[in-house]
């Protein structure tokens, strides 16, 4: 492959050496489709991943084979069923390098992983005049569910700026955090921009002041590995469906001095040790935050796709998604009239960009012809875009299975847009 | 003279047919947006505005001589040059022929993703309420 690098992110190699992607991608099946009439080119993986072949087999085994209800049965299925949902509770907490398993909460997502935190913690512990620190460029997951808490709990949210290029600024979140901060929550990679956010110092300057850190991972971890204890991070929240796994599951990471100290978040079976109508004691962690049959099925598939991770070299995987950054960058930026929206030093492999001019929505659909998948819109992210005062972007997202063809497959699509729309 | 709603959708089907390939279609559609009269400032107001998160779309309808009027806005060209086609074929008709019609054109022309309403381009939304509009204009008639 002869490839002219241009480096967007310094210090960091960019090489596709190595890694075999033509190999990886026979393991996605999906890939190798057609969409209106041209090979598939997948570039929305910020939105959802796709899977391989061992999370969907996995899936397809558990209901063939293995389905039971867990936690309840004596029998030889039900028992079966509950060990390996618990397994990978147990690899969870391993890939995360969390300090128990009793950390690892199965959620529905991300977004029911912030407000599993905002609706326990937050009822619990958020008292009038308490303040919420979030950022300009979070997912509005990470937004409404604090607006509402504060709202009901007389507590303020406020905000971190950000710079033009897409990065938070630091020294105005010095400003932010004093005596009356709770909780800092911030996403870790923007979906919107790519920006990787210095989790590190906000968890250093946040614990001086006695404040918690929730981290948005969401477009954290399909792009990178996260130790939790090394990060010393209270909450963590992100989603299988973008890293390899089924939709419908997510994990919330907790300290368990925290998650203890919490009330639990929804009544139901599952959670509970005793009931009686006078009073009903609460099952101990993780149970107490899972009510109701969980999703058993695609947890244990989720098992899959942190195996599938695994087998994969971490620092080949990041050089081989930086250097798709670097090689798209380089030959979108010379296109006429195209404007890059996030372009902070640190970034993951998400490319947001406008042509001049033209709707985000009308590239989308000319893109989409030629079978080209990308997102188009706000992502969820309005605050982000008000602050940049437009209505939304192209966004391209990245996998580690993305290779060269389909950005070059991009390039082309953009250059034809822009012929036909400008 | 003046062609009913289903004449006007056949020839567009006809138009349509001597495109073999998506990239001409789509640039007649882009065409038949930049050439749609804008909206007049005075209707690009928000109780004219069609809900829809991927583009806006704008509406204004009025009653002339018993016909349904339409004018129309988007911030996309390519959902602006629907809105161009939708125009022509629903503008200047008897309101309940407007109510009434089935707009068959869209899926023969190759055009019904763009009417689904995972889209969310403010089309559907702006049929609807090109014929809940229409439907007004004729109790009022
Ligand atoms: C940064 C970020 N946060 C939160 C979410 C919400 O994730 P989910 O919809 O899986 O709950 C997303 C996904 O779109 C995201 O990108």
């Amino acid at each position: 492959m002869n490839l002219s690098i241009q480096p967007v992110v310094s210090g960091k190699a960019a090489s596709f050496r190595d890694f075999d992607v033509e190999k990886i991608r026979s393991d996605f099946p999906v890939l190798h489709r057609e969409v209106n009439g041209n090979p598939l080119t997948y570039l929305d993986n910020g939105a959802s991943s796709q899977k391989p072949k061992q999370v969907i087999d996995r899936m397809t085994r558990y209901y063939e084979h293995e389905h039971a209800n867990i936690h309840r049965g004596v029998h030889h299925l039900s028992q079966r069923a509950t060990d390996a949902y618990e397994q990978v509770r147990e690899a969870t907490c391993n890939y995360l390098n969390a300090a128990s398993s009793r950390e690892v909460l199965f959620t529905r997502g991300t977004t029911e992983s912030i407000n599993l935190v905002a609706s326990s913690w937050g009822r619990h512990f958020l008292r009038e005049g308490d303040e919420i620190i979030v950022s300009t460029m979070e997912h509005h997951s990470n937004i409404v569910p604090w607006q509402m808490i504060c709202e009901e709990r007389g507590a303020k949210l406020k905000v971190i700026p950000i710079s033009r290029a897409g990065e938070l600024d630091m020294e105005a979140l010095q400003g932010l955090l004093n005596e009356r901060t709770r909780l800092v929550s911030v996403v870790h990679v923007s979906n919107a921009l790519g920006t990787i956010n210095p989790v590190e110092e906000i968890i250093k300057l946040a614990h001086q002041h006695d404040a918690l850190v929730l981290l948005d991972g969401a477009q954290a971890l399909p792009h990178m590995k996260v130790d939790v204890s090394a990060l010393d991070v209270d909450f963590y929240a992100f989603s299988a469906h973008k890293m390899l796994g089924p939709t419908g599951l997510g994990i919330l990471y907790g300290k368990e001095s925290l998650l203890n100290s919490m009330p639990p978040y929804q009544g139901g079976g599952e959670m509970i040790e005793r009931v009686t109508f006078e009073k009903t004691t609460y099952n101990e962690l993780p149970f107490k935050f899972e009510a109701g049959t969980p999703n058993i099925a695609d947890a244990i598939a989720f098992g899959s796709a942190l195996e599938y991770y695994d087998e994969l070299d971490q620092n080949e995987l990041i050089a081989h998604e930086q250097g798709l950054l670097a090689y798209a960058s380089g030959r979108l930026s010379q296109i006429e009239g195209i404007e890059f929206v996030g372009t902070a030093r640190d970034k993951a492999g998400v490319l947001s960009f406008n042509l001049k001019d033209v709707h985000p929505f009308d590239v989308g659909t000319i893109l989409d012809q030629m079978g080209i998948a990308v997102r188009t819109g706000h992502h969820c992210t309005q605050p982000l875009m008000d602050f940049y005062g437009i209505t939304g972007t192209v966004r391209a997202s990245f996998a580690f299975y993305n290779n060269q063809s389909d950005v070059d497959a991009l390039v082309g699509g953009v250059e034809k847009a822009s012929a036909i729309l400008l | 003279m003046s062609f009913s709603i289903d004449e006007i959708q056949d020839q567009i089907i006809e138009e349509f047919q001597l495109f073999d390939q998506w990239i001409e279609k789509y640039e007649y559609i882009i065409e038949l947006g930049k050439n749609l009269p804008d909206l007049d400032d005075q209707y690009m107001r928000n109780e004219n505005l069609v809900p829809g998160c991927q583009s806006r779309v704008w509406l204004h309808a009025e009653l002339e001589g018993g016909k349904a009027v339409y004018a129309a806005d988007s911030d996309a060209i390519i959902t602006k040059g629907i809105i161009a086609l939708l125009i022509r074929v629903l503008s200047e008709q008897p309101p309940e022929s407007v109510h009434e019609a089935e707009l068959y054109f869209i899926d023969r022309i190759g055009l019904k993703d763009h009417l689904s309403s995972t889209r969310s381009n403010g089309l559907v939304s702006m049929i609807n309420k090109m014929r809940s509009v229409a439907r007004e204009l004729a109790e009022v008639a």
